[in-house]
């Protein structure tokens, strides 16, 4: 089975957002890169099913030369190799994005399996560049999966809801959007972080698409910074703990 | 005419979609529900034929909504825009929209026509829905649309207070240091009939499953108190626990983010502190 998943380079952003002076980007110069939670998993996903049943993986991102990093990381826990859409960093619209995508898929020569996304970036969360790719491709896609399973006639998929799963039979080739909580990612090892330096990165500069769902700005919410009531310290706050608990009702 | 689809009219985002709808001064609103088994593709089939001519073509920014809408825009090569809390209708639109989970907005020109967006969350106050139209996937939709559709639904085990409704949740960060060390969370989670969160860095380090986690890529809560022990307050938790009523922070580092988002404040350790509130909790019963 090959299988290739999609991931997005995304700050990690700590306990507060800060942007930077034109308001269009979040301020990172004190801030590592991560690649967004559901990807993370997907990656994961990735390594397992072909671990399980042959064939190879690949990473692909769409993002500035600076995303090689993800991409190295991704590759240290276990994917075998690697496409850079490499963008001069400014963000691409999820159509132009999924267009891309597209085209580096058709541009391949063994077709893949499986093609995994996160259901949504940690950072845009538009929802919608899977979908879009798998539209084009004319490939049939679930989303917010939690579990992936081989059965003779192609993938069970479940999803949960709130009344439990909901169960897709799905034929491949297919794209799939997973969720964290489908597996528990493993680190990358040293030797792990040596074999990912010597694996083959694609890499290319897609032409980019005029956007439709254009960032004019950045916005923080309006502050909801309170002014905590502190109830002590230690143990000893442990009595005035209680008699909040009582005022609020929470205890009879 | 605006399309507006809804999950049901009982559903508190489906409500707040429609209420969106209106305000948006685009004529009727024509609200569906959809008949049947969930099959994305299909739906979206749908929801494209009976949205031809529409202003604009909406739905609840739930994972359901937001899934139908990206297909209903993949279908008809149009851009959407998903989880907005404002929309200024025009030739582009303007849009005001969610990221990172609440931490952050963005205004953004949306370019299409229908116009494509779903609703985040509590944009607008939900209203009673007047009038659903319920429909059957169309005639339209074909072999390919109809491939996904949920075969089965697995029953949730229940057993345990329940993440999201609880009235009072605990929650353990990084600060507990260890799976056995939730064993305090647990006990005070019990005394309160409240039930056991955790954040991101407790479920990727294996100490609690990932049903556990409070956060962006876990469950959003809403508990009347939420009790956060040993948690710095990254965005990405926060993003999971804004809707809380009130917030007890307990946590060593009188600087830590979370305390910014509290109501009430202890400084100390979690270790210390937690099961000094639990013997409090006994005294007070068997008083």
């Amino acid at each position: 089975m090959n299988v290739l998943v999609c991931v997005k380079r995304v700050p990690l952003t700590g306990g507060k957002i800060t942007l930077t002076d034109d308001e269009r980007a979040i301020q990172t110069r004190h801030l590592g890169f991560t690649v967004s939670p559901h990807e993370e998993c997907g990656a994961e996903e990735a390594i397992r099913l072909v671990d399980a049943h042959g064939g190879s993986s690949t990473v692909l991102t769409l993002g500035p030369p600076e995303a090689e990093e993800q991409l190295r990381d991704m590759m240290a826990i276990g994917i075998d190799r690697a496409i850079h859409l490499i963008t001069d960093g400014s963000e691409w619209d999820p159509q132009a994005t999924a267009a891309a995508i597209v085209g580096a898929v058709q541009a391949q020569d063994e077709p893949f399996d499986l093609i995994l996304f996160g259901t949504e970036s940690a950072d845009a969360g538009n929802y919608q560049v899977a979908i879009r790719v798998a539209t084009a491709l004319g490939l049939p896609v679930v989303n917010g999966i939690k579990s992936i399973e081989v059965v003779p006639d192609g993938l069970r998929c479940e999803q949960e809801v709130a009344a439990g799963r909901d169960v897709y039979l799905l034929p491949t080739p297919a794209v799939i959007t997973v969720k964290e909580g489908i597996n528990l990612p493993r680190y990358p090892s040293v030797p792990g972080r040596m074999r990912a330096k010597r694996k083959p990165v694609d890499a290319s500069q897609p032409g980019p698409t005029p956007a439709r769902l254009e960032m004019v700005r950045l916005v923080l919410p309006a502050g909801s910074s309170k002014q905590a009531e502190i109830l002590g310290r230690g143990a000893e706050a442990a009595l005035p703990v209680v008699a909040m608990l009582r005022e609020i009702g929470v205890l009879a | 005419m605006i399309l507006c689809f809804v999950a049901g009219t009982e559903d508190e985002l489906s409500q707040q979609a429609v209420a969106f709808a209106g305000s948006l001064g685009l004529g009727e609103v024509r609200v569906v529900a959809i008949d049947g088994p969930f099959a994305p593709a299909a739906w979206a089939q749908t929801l494209v034929e009976l949205g031809a001519g529409a202003e604009a073509v909406i739905a609840p920014g739930d994972d359901r909504g937001n899934e139908l809408l990206a297909h209903v825009a993949a279908k008809l090569e149009q851009p959407m825009a998903a989880n907005c809390v404002a929309v200024t209708p025009g030739a582009p639109a303007t849009v005001r929209r969610v990221r990172w989970g609440g931490s952050l907005l963005e205004e953004a020109r949306l370019d299409g026509a229908p116009l494509l967006f779903t609703v985040a969350a509590h944009a607008v106050a939900a209203e009673p829905i007047a009038a659903v139209e319920t429909v059957v996937v169309s005639d339209g939709a074909s072999a390919a649309d109809r491939v996904v559709v949920v075969s089965e639904t697995v029953a949730a085990s229940g057993g345990g207070v329940s993440l999201s409704d609880a009235d009072v949740v605990v929650s353990g960060g990084r600060g507990v240091g260890s799976s056995e060390g939730f064993s305090v969370i647990e006990e005070l989670a019990e005394l309160l009939g409240a039930a056991v969160g955790c954040s991101r860095a407790v479920t990727s380090a294996g100490w609690r499953p990932h049903t556990d986690q409070v956060g962006q890529t876990g469950t959003k809560i809403a508990p009347e108190l939420y009790i956060a022990c040993g948690i710095s307050g990254a965005t990405q938790h926060m993003a999971g626990c804004k809707g809380a009523k009130r917030l007890l922070a307990i946590n060593p580092d009188g600087e830590a983010s979370i305390f910014a988002s509290a109501d009430y404040a202890v400084i100390g350790d979690l270790h210390e502190v937690v099961p000094a509130i639990s013997a409090e909790i006994r005294k007070a019963r068997s008083a």
